[in-house]
């Protein structure tokens, strides 16, 4: 009976972890211009998520490195190691992106590829390495761990403005900067949060920190974003994303590491038949 | 492996070992895995023992250059038995060069390659041979095949063209095996329809592509079946033992997968002409996944599968009309822990057989797996009838290194 259990589930994980990191840069100001008014809380928060976006366009292409800590609630750590290849989609659908596993070494060489879609199910294939086979796997699962992480696939893959609605909350101080506020709806299906509240600060527009509610609406984790980088004097990423679990005390820990845009890539680097190459 | 080709490898290994060590863009790695194999039942000859150890090891070494747009691969395999002097064997999984321009891609050397969509049987998958000592009742581990390939991936679709110039024999478990059949397969009689033997140039064409929710594949194949015809003979020692003869074959065939949500369906089947007759077949069926099932941060996947052979029992393949069903657990914990369990039954011989595997990391560089095949009720005219004496228990450590 042929199954590919392990690595099937183990390898699959959702598009763009990077598009996590994916928000913006900008002149120092206040707030950006032609903000709707805090009367109008959800064309406010829409358009706070809008201009997140829109200041990280024309990246074209990039590549990196990224290290998975998991912490389990009694300290010990467990190690991933992932390359990603990105490329940037201006039709609003979300980037293309391929990861390949180095570690754990009993799935080296896995290797998923993305096509994600706002109103579509996500395109996504898996490579097995053993067998040298392609596999297109279904994207429905949303709210399982990927690799046993604190991260949920819907936390690479969902990050599309269209995925969800806003409503802007407040504005706040936020470390030494000032942010908006916004709660944001999941729109797409099977997703294991109600809600979402993030900040996002009013002089860059970068994500700072993520609440995360579950089904019963209760706080269930939050994700830090730490020590941003500037690339190309244009691009804002973060060097590493911090979820913590308050129900099981668990954390995870993305550290990014040798960015690099404009390597070259093409959207035939991101084919199915791209996936079997050597990497 | 022939004896040229054996030191044409060991000559390359000695001419790419100083590139190697100064390579900056250069992957090592390996795995060594022991085993244990028990046996539940007495076996049908003296010769078969009722536990055997065994410790098999692959390294691969991996040269990139060119940005990644020209590779080197090396995968040597090897498998020390402690009953088995066949099962004791090695293989060259790969040993390729690769290089990519644009749209088109060439690969020539030992390669692998998968075609199909199903879980339990793999029909139209024929370009490389089945390591069968390796894994004899699943069957999914290949031999390395010698190949030119060509691929170019244009926006619509994907073509493969393959030059196959030598022929790989199946691989059997000798007299002391187990599994086995119960009369020994005698490699020394291999006879060919071709008589250029295993130098018959083999080729191959594959068109592939997906639309939407679907992926699809057609592939036509042309020159020595893997699959072997075993007949009755006697050896030069005058035993009785099985020859296998190698046929000529032309194969057409398609692949399909629907992705709907958490559903799959897949469809692949053949045609195929071989010794003057036509025969079909197919098998197709249904996946579907339970996320978070019951509350956990687990999943539950179940496949249910049919495969239809237009031979009936004359084929050699054993699926003939068989049904197929199976379920897998897998936890999404931090050591990947999975469970799968699966049923084969026959629909006309009323034969089953049931595998059960689990398996999960300790720490970062062992993998543990535990794995129970076995037959019931397999009357004497199916083709696995051989095997149904041949339960066993596996279990394997990995350590990867």
């Amino acid at each position: 009976m042929g199954m590919t259990g392990r690595t099937y589930r183990a390898a699959l994980c959702a598009a763009a972890i990077f598009t996590l990191s994916i928000i913006s840069s900008g002149p120092l100001r206040a707030e950006a211009p032609g903000l709707p008014a805090p009367s109008d809380p959800a064309a406010r928060g829409l358009a706070i998520a809008e201009e997140s976006g829109k200041r990280d366009r024309g990246w074209g292409d990039a590549k990196a490195d990224m290290k998975m800590v998991l912490t389990n609630a009694s300290g010990e750590t467990s190690e991933r190691a992932l390359r990603f290849m990105m490329i940037e989609n201006t039709d609003g659908d979300g980037n293309w992106s391929l990861m390949t596993f180095d570690k754990p070494a009993d799935i080296e060489g896995t290797a998923l590829l993305t096509y994600p879609h706002v109103k579509e199910a996500d395109e996504q294939w898996l490579y097995l390495p053993t067998v040298k086979r392609v596999k297109r796997i279904s994207s429905a699962n949303k709210s399982g761990p990927f690799v046993g992480s604190e991260f949920a696939f819907e936390d690479f893959s969902a990050q599309q403005v269209g995925k969800f609605t806003y409503k802007w909350l407040r504005d706040e101080p936020c470390g030494d900067r000032t942010c908006h506020v916004v709660e944001r709806t999941p729109q797409y299906e099977n997703s294991g949060y109600t809600r979402q509240i993030v900040w996002i600060d009013t002089t860059d527009y970068l994500f700072r920190k993520t609440d995360f509610y579950d089904r019963k609406d209760s706080l269930i984790k939050t994700l830090t974003y730490q020590d941003y980088k500037l690339y190309d004097n244009k691009f804002w990423r973060p060097g590493e994303l911090a979820m913590a679990n308050h129900e099981t005390k668990k954390s995870t820990r993305l550290v990014w590491q040798s960015y690099a845009f404009h390597t070259g890539l093409t959207k035939d680097d991101f084919s199915t038949a791209s996936l079997e190459r050597a990497r | 492996m022939s004896k040229t080709s054996r030191s044409a490898f060991a000559a390359v290994i000695v001419a790419l070992a100083p590139t190697f060590a100064q390579a900056d863009d250069l992957g090592l790695r390996g795995t060594i895995e022991p085993e244990l194999r028990l046996f539940t039942q007495s076996a049908s000859s003296t010769r078969q023992k009722d536990t055997d150890i065994s410790v098999s090891g692959e390294l691969t070494g991996k040269y990139m250059w060119d940005n990644g747009d020209q590779s080197l691969i090396v995968t040597p395999f090897a498998r020390l038995d402690q009953r088995d002097s066949r099962r004791t064997h090695w293989d060259l999984r790969e040993a390729r060069y690769g290089l990519v321009m644009g749209k088109w891609e060439v690969r020539l050397g030992f390669d692998k390659v998968f075609w199909g969509v199903t879980e339990a049987v793999h029909l139209v998958d024929v370009i490389n041979q089945t390591d069968l000592i390796e894994d004899p009742v699943k069957q999914e581990t290949r031999l390395g095949q010698p190949m030119l390939r060509v691929r170019t991936t244009q926006d619509f679709g994907t073509f493969d063209a393959f030059l196959l110039p030598y022929f790989r024999e199946r691989d059997f478990p000798g007299a002391n095996g187990r599994p086995a059949y119960d009369i020994p397969v005698d490699m020394e009689l291999t006879r060919y329809e071709s008589s250029r033997k295993e130098r018959h140039v083999d080729g191959a064409f594959r068109y592939s592509h997906h639309l939407g929710d679907i992926d699809f594949g057609i592939s036509y194949f042309q020159g020595t079946n893997r699959d072997p015809i075993l007949t009755p003979a006697l050896s030069a020692q005058g035993d009785l033992v099985l020859a296998p003869f190698y046929a000529q074959m032309k194969q057409a065939s398609f692949d399909v997968q629907a992705t709907k949500g958490a559903w799959l369906y897949k469809l692949e089947g053949y045609w195929r002409r071989e010794l003057g007759r036509e025969y079909e077949a197919a098998t197709g069926g249904v996946e579907y996944t339970f996320y978070g099932a019951l509350g956990t941060e687990g999943d539950v996947g179940i496949v249910a599968e049919y495969a239809l052979d237009s031979r009936g029992l004359m084929a050699r393949d054993p699926y003939e009309n068989d049904g197929f069903l199976a379920l897998r657990w897998t936890a999404n914990d931090e050591a990947s822990t999975s469970f799968l369990g699966g049923a084969v039954v026959d629909a006309e011989t009323g034969a089953m057989g049931f595998r059960f595997k689990g398996e999960r990391r300790l720490g970062d560089d062992y993998r543990l797996s535990a794995e129970a095949y076995f037959f019931g009720n397999i009357p004497r005219r199916d083709p696995i009838y051989s095997i149904a004496d041949d339960n066993y228990l596996q279990f394997r450590i990995a350590r990867f290194f």
